[in-house]
This record gives structure tokens, C-alpha cells and sequence, in this order.
């Protein structure tokens, strides 16, 4: 048997994450200190676990409504509607989903012919360009760059357009960068995206964790709630990775045929993780604030421990990520990487794992301990003055 | 203050960095809250259920007799100030103060009670109880077996 022939090409043409790749070195070393972790350090709040226990004592058990529960959909129309301006029909659009990756893969498959064209941000989450092969569509990266502290810039997206774009993806704050995108030029954006005609997916799974100003939501701008489709879940503000619980609320035409897939590849969310969701959005949202407060003073310690060392750092707005450049070093984003885990033993997550365009960087999550964030920016530090001084040595020679 | 919550290692060099400000800064800020009497002392966080000195630690309810003059105060300050007590409360409710003692066995403590504390003019009684294991100490869960699960070094 020659698995070559059972592969279908798009998913064998398919690049390897580099993230995986990474994992499996820092694997065999467990001692190693991880600013590698793009989740939460800190537990899911007690309360929100206590929820689940107490639905699998009262035994359920079951599947739930192909959309999620109507309890859930409720929870999250009102928590839209304050958080993020747009109020949406919990009946008709609102779709429970296992988690935002889900959402974007079959609002993708939903929307997506052979061919048609989808315009996003890179550096950007691993997934956002394979989503789209998957989907038959063709990614087309639109660059955000060190110079705008990789916040949004509407006149790229403007210039990258092309016949054929179909949809316009978003993810402010981003995963890497922790750029993020100000009340103006989401205004642009928006203009830009009704002119040609484009359907918007903004993943904002990062939006309660914004340090500078208020989140916007591209949703909110007028008449941009009728072509957006809005992704959030509970992964990232409320700790709740595990539980693998998102949704997605957009117009319901859109809803409808992503339910459509949603219900023959996945059926429902797991009850018990929505169960969980529910306590969280009734009562979760002072854990959010405690943890966002937890992240800001990481963030303001990192960011400025990196600029110190040399690493030149803008300051992530949102996320809970650091995007250093390592170009003083001489050294491209992978060799550093991995010289730093092997001389030094700390993990940072190459730039170029998130996009082409995150070359020369690093990603370095602050989402642990102060005592381990100390430890590891004085071991980056002794690395980076090591890699120094032996250019300087082989500059002399 | 929330940094000094959260550090295990509170020696001033690690928080001046992660505050950003010189070591001078932060002794000098330290020593502002030690004369004050804000900052008091360290108290290390031991997991009792490990290899740490086996003392056994009591709580009393101790009901007593409130004065003209400052009402609990006195009798209160006069309880704390035996080495025994550990800390020292007054509530509201069935009874009066709430007594944390330790000592090196039973006996030990059990003099105290009946020996010192009980026989202090204005002590009506006294509950003894004795704490037999902990489960959380200042926020923190003992054997908890949450950090032993498998989770990823590096994930996207």
C-alpha cells in the first residue's frame, strides 16, 4: 500500500507546523524553562470547574442542541451586547462551537469555493492559512510589521486586494504580536470591506485581555454587523483551553450553513464544557479582570527586561505575548531559538511558526510565573551578551 | 504590595527588577513599610503535610468578659502576647476571640489552655480544637495534584 496514493494533495501539500516541530525538541527537555505556551498559566477558576462537576453529578450527560444550549446562547447574546456592542438573536445567531478553531474552519467551508481568495494579517495564528487550503480557498498574507507595533494597517490590505477575495480574516489581538486595532483604522477597514464587498472573520479571542484603551470589535461599526462574523470563546480570558468551548455570532444566513456543517462533523459542543461556559459569563467575569491585571504587570516586566537586554520589543497592546526581534543577534529566529533552549534552556517559539513574515522574531509568552519570567530573561540575557562577544571575537579575526 | 503577595523570592534585587526601579528604591520603600508597621515580617508558606517539624496547632474559642474602659482590647492584647499564640481575633458571634496556638505536642498546648489562658481573670471559657491536617494555607492548595498533569512545553 503507498500512502502517497491515499493522501488527498491539499492536505499532503500541506507544510508541517513549525510549532510542532519545536515541541518535539523541547520535549526532551523537561527542565526547561517555557515561554512557549500559548495558553493560560493559570487554572480555570474553581467556580466555573465546580459548574461542570455539579452538571456531570446532576448526569448531564447528553448531546445538546446542534446550535449549543439555548441557556448558553442566551449568556452569550447578552454578553456580545455589553462587551462587544452588537446584539445578536440567540436563536438564530449564535452557534456554539468546539472552541474558535472549529468556528473558523467551518465558517471557511461555509463560505469558501474552489479558488476564492482570503485576505489576513500575518504574523498570525498557525492555523489561519491552513484552514483555508483546507477549505479549497487561497490565503493571501497581508504583512504587519515591527513599524506599527503590528497593529492593524487598513492601506496593506487595501494594496493586497485582488478580484476573487471573498473574505477578510482578522485577529486583533493578535497571536504572536499582540498588535491590536484602534477605533480609526478599524473604521477604514470597514469602509474598505463594504466597498469590495467582503465577508469579515474576526477571531477576537484575545479581546478581554487589552491593556491599552477599550477593545473594538470590528462587529460594532455601522453596518458591518450584517457581514461579519464575529468568533470568541473561553480559552483565553476565562482559562478555559481544555474545556474547548467557543462560538461564533454572525447574520443568519451565515449561522445556518455553518450549522450545517457543525452538525454532521461535530454534532454539539460537550455538555459539561458548556455547562462551564455558562458560569463563566454569569459569574466568571472578576477572575477575567484578576488574570488581565496578572498578564499588564508580566507584560510591562517582560517588554521592558527585552529592551534592556537589546532584543528591541514594541509593547503588545492585547494577548499575552512578547514578539522581541533577535536581528541584533546575527542570529535568523530559528537558530536562536534553538541555541537558546540548548545552551540555556529556555523555550521561545520561533517567529517565522506564525507566517513568513514573523522572521527575525521570537514569540515569548508572559502567561507564567514572575519568578520564572525573572529567571528566563536573565538566562536570554546571558545568551544574547555569549552570541555578542563571540562576534566581536570573530569580527577581530 | 500585590508583588510582594505573589513573589516567592522577595529579596529586593528580584523586585527591583520586576518593578523596574533600583535596588535602593525598593529597600528604601521596604524599610518606609517596616517603620510604618505595614510590612510586619516574612511568614513562609510550609506544606505541614510534608517533611516540615511536626508541631500540633490548636484553635480557641475563648468567650470573656468585656471592660468599661476599651471593652476587648486589653483582654485581647494581654492573650496575644503569650509566645504560644499565633494569632489573635475578635469575632463576632457565639464567642469573643479566636485563638491560633502552637506547640510542640499536645501536652504542651493543653497547659497552655488550662495553666495560662483559662485562668486569666475575666476568661469565662474556653473551646479547644485541635487541627488535625490542612488542606489550603494562604491561598495555597496543599498537594495539589492539578500540576502534575501532562501539558505541552510549547503550543501554538
Amino acid at each position: 500500500m503507498n500512502p502517497e496514493n491515499f493522501i488527498a494533495d491539499h492536505v499532503s501539500s500541506l507544510p508541517r507546523s513549525g510549532i510542532r516541530d519545536f515541541f518535539a525538541i523541547v520535549s526532551e527537555m523537561p527542565q526547561a524553562i517555557s515561554l512557549g505556551i500559548g495558553e493560560p498559566d493559570f487554572i480555570t477558576p474553581w467556580k466555573i470547574r465546580e459548574a461542570s462537576i455539579y452538571a456531570l453529578e446532576q448526569g448531564k450527560t447528553s448531546y445538546t442542541d446542534n446550535r449549543g444550549l439555548l441557556s448558553l446562547r442566551k449568556e452569550i447574546s447578552k454578553y456580545c451586547a455589553s462587551f462587544f456592542g452588537p446584539e445578536y438573536n440567540p436563536e438564530s445567531e449564535v452557534l456554539v462551537t468546539v472552541g474558535v478553531s472549529e468556528a473558523i474552519d467551518i465558517a471557511l467551508r461555509a463560505v469558501l469555493n474552489p479558488g476564492d481568495k482570503v485576505l489576513y494579517h500575518e504574523p498570525c495564528y498557525v492555523s489561519y492559512s491552513p484552514s483555508v487550503t483546507l477549505a479549497f480557498g487561497e490565503a493571501i498574507p497581508v504583512a504587519t510589521t515591527p513599524g506599527q507595533d503590528f497593529s492593524l494597517d487598513p492601506e496593506a490590505f487595501e494594496k493586497a486586494w485582488q478580484p476573487g477575495c471573498k473574505i477578510l480574516m482578522l485577529n486583533f489581538p493578535t497571536n504572536p504580536t499582540g498588535g491590536t486595532a484602534d477605533f480609526d483604522k478599524l473604521e477604514k477597514l470597514a469602509k474598505f470591506a463594504i466597498e469590495k464587498d467582503l465577508l469579515v472573520i474576526s477571531d477576537e479571542i484575545y479581546a478581554e485581555l487589552t491593556y491599552e484603551g477599550e477593545h473594538v470589535s470590528i462587529a460594532s461599526l455601522p453596518g458591518m454587523k450584517e457581514r461579519t462574523l464575529l468568533l470568541h470563546g473561553f480559552s483565553k480570558g476565562f482559562a478555559m483551553t481544555g474545556f474547548r468551548v467557543g462560538f461564533g455570532c454572525g447574520p443568519d444566513w451565515l449561522i445556518e450553513a455553518m450549522m450545517k456543517i457543525h452538525q454532521y462533523c461535530m454534532m454539539c459542543a460537550p455538555i459539561l464544557s458548556q455547562e462551564a461556559a455558562i458560569e463563566a459569563l454569569r459569574n466568571g467575569l472578576s477572575d477575567v479582570s484578576r488574570m488581565r491585571e496578572q498578564y499588564h504587570k508580566r507584560r510591562d516586566f517582560v517588554v521592558k527586561r527585552f529592551n534592556e537586554i537589546g532584543l528591541k520589543c514594541h509593547l503588545p497592546r492585547g494577548s499575552f505575548y512578547a514578539f522581541p526581534s533577535v536581528e541584533c543577534t546575527g542570529l535568523n529566529e530559528t537558530d536562536f531559538c534553538h541555541r537558546l533552549l540548548r545552551e540555556q534552556e529556555v523555550a521561545v517559539v520561533p517567529g517565522t511558526a506564525f507566517g513568513e513574515h514573523g522572521r527575525n522574531h521570537v514569540r515569548a509568552s508572559f502567561s507564567t510565573s514572575y519568578d520564572k519570567l525573572v529567571e528566563a530573561t536573565d538566562r536570554i540575557e546571558k545568551f544574547v551578551c555569549s552570541v555578542d562577544l563571540e562576534n566581536k571575537k570573530s569580527e577581530a579575526v | 504590595m500585590s508583588i510582594l503577595h505573589e513573589t516567592a523570592d522577595p529579596r529586593p534585587e528580584r523586585l527591583a527588577k520586576i518593578l523596574g526601579c533600583s535596588v535602593e528604591d525598593v529597600e528604601n520603600e521596604l524599610e518606609e513599610l517596616r517603620k510604618n508597621k505595614t510590612l510586619l515580617g516574612w511568614v513562609p508558606i510550609l506544606n505541614s503535610n510534608l517533611n516540615t517539624p511536626e508541631l500540633v496547632r490548636a484553635v480557641i474559642e475563648v468567650k470573656i468578659s468585656p471592660e468599661r474602659e476599651g471593652g476587648f482590647n486589653r483582654m485581647a492584647m494581654r492573650i496575644s502576647k503569650f509566645d504560644e499564640v499565633e494569632s489573635c481575633y475578635l469575632m463576632s458571634g457565639g464567642y469573643d476571640l479566636l485563638v491560633f496556638v502552637t506547640g510542640e505536642n499536645l501536652k504542651s498546648v493543653a497547659s497552655f489552655v488550662s495553666e495560662r489562658l483559662a485562668t486569666i481573670q475575666g476568661v469565662l471559657s474556653t473551646a479547644t480544637h485541635f487541627l488535625l491536617r490542612p488542606y489550603k494555607d494562604h491561598g495555597h492548595i496543599l498537594d495539589d495534584k492539578i500540576e502534575h498533569l501532562e501539558k505541552p512545553s510549547v503550543s501554538p
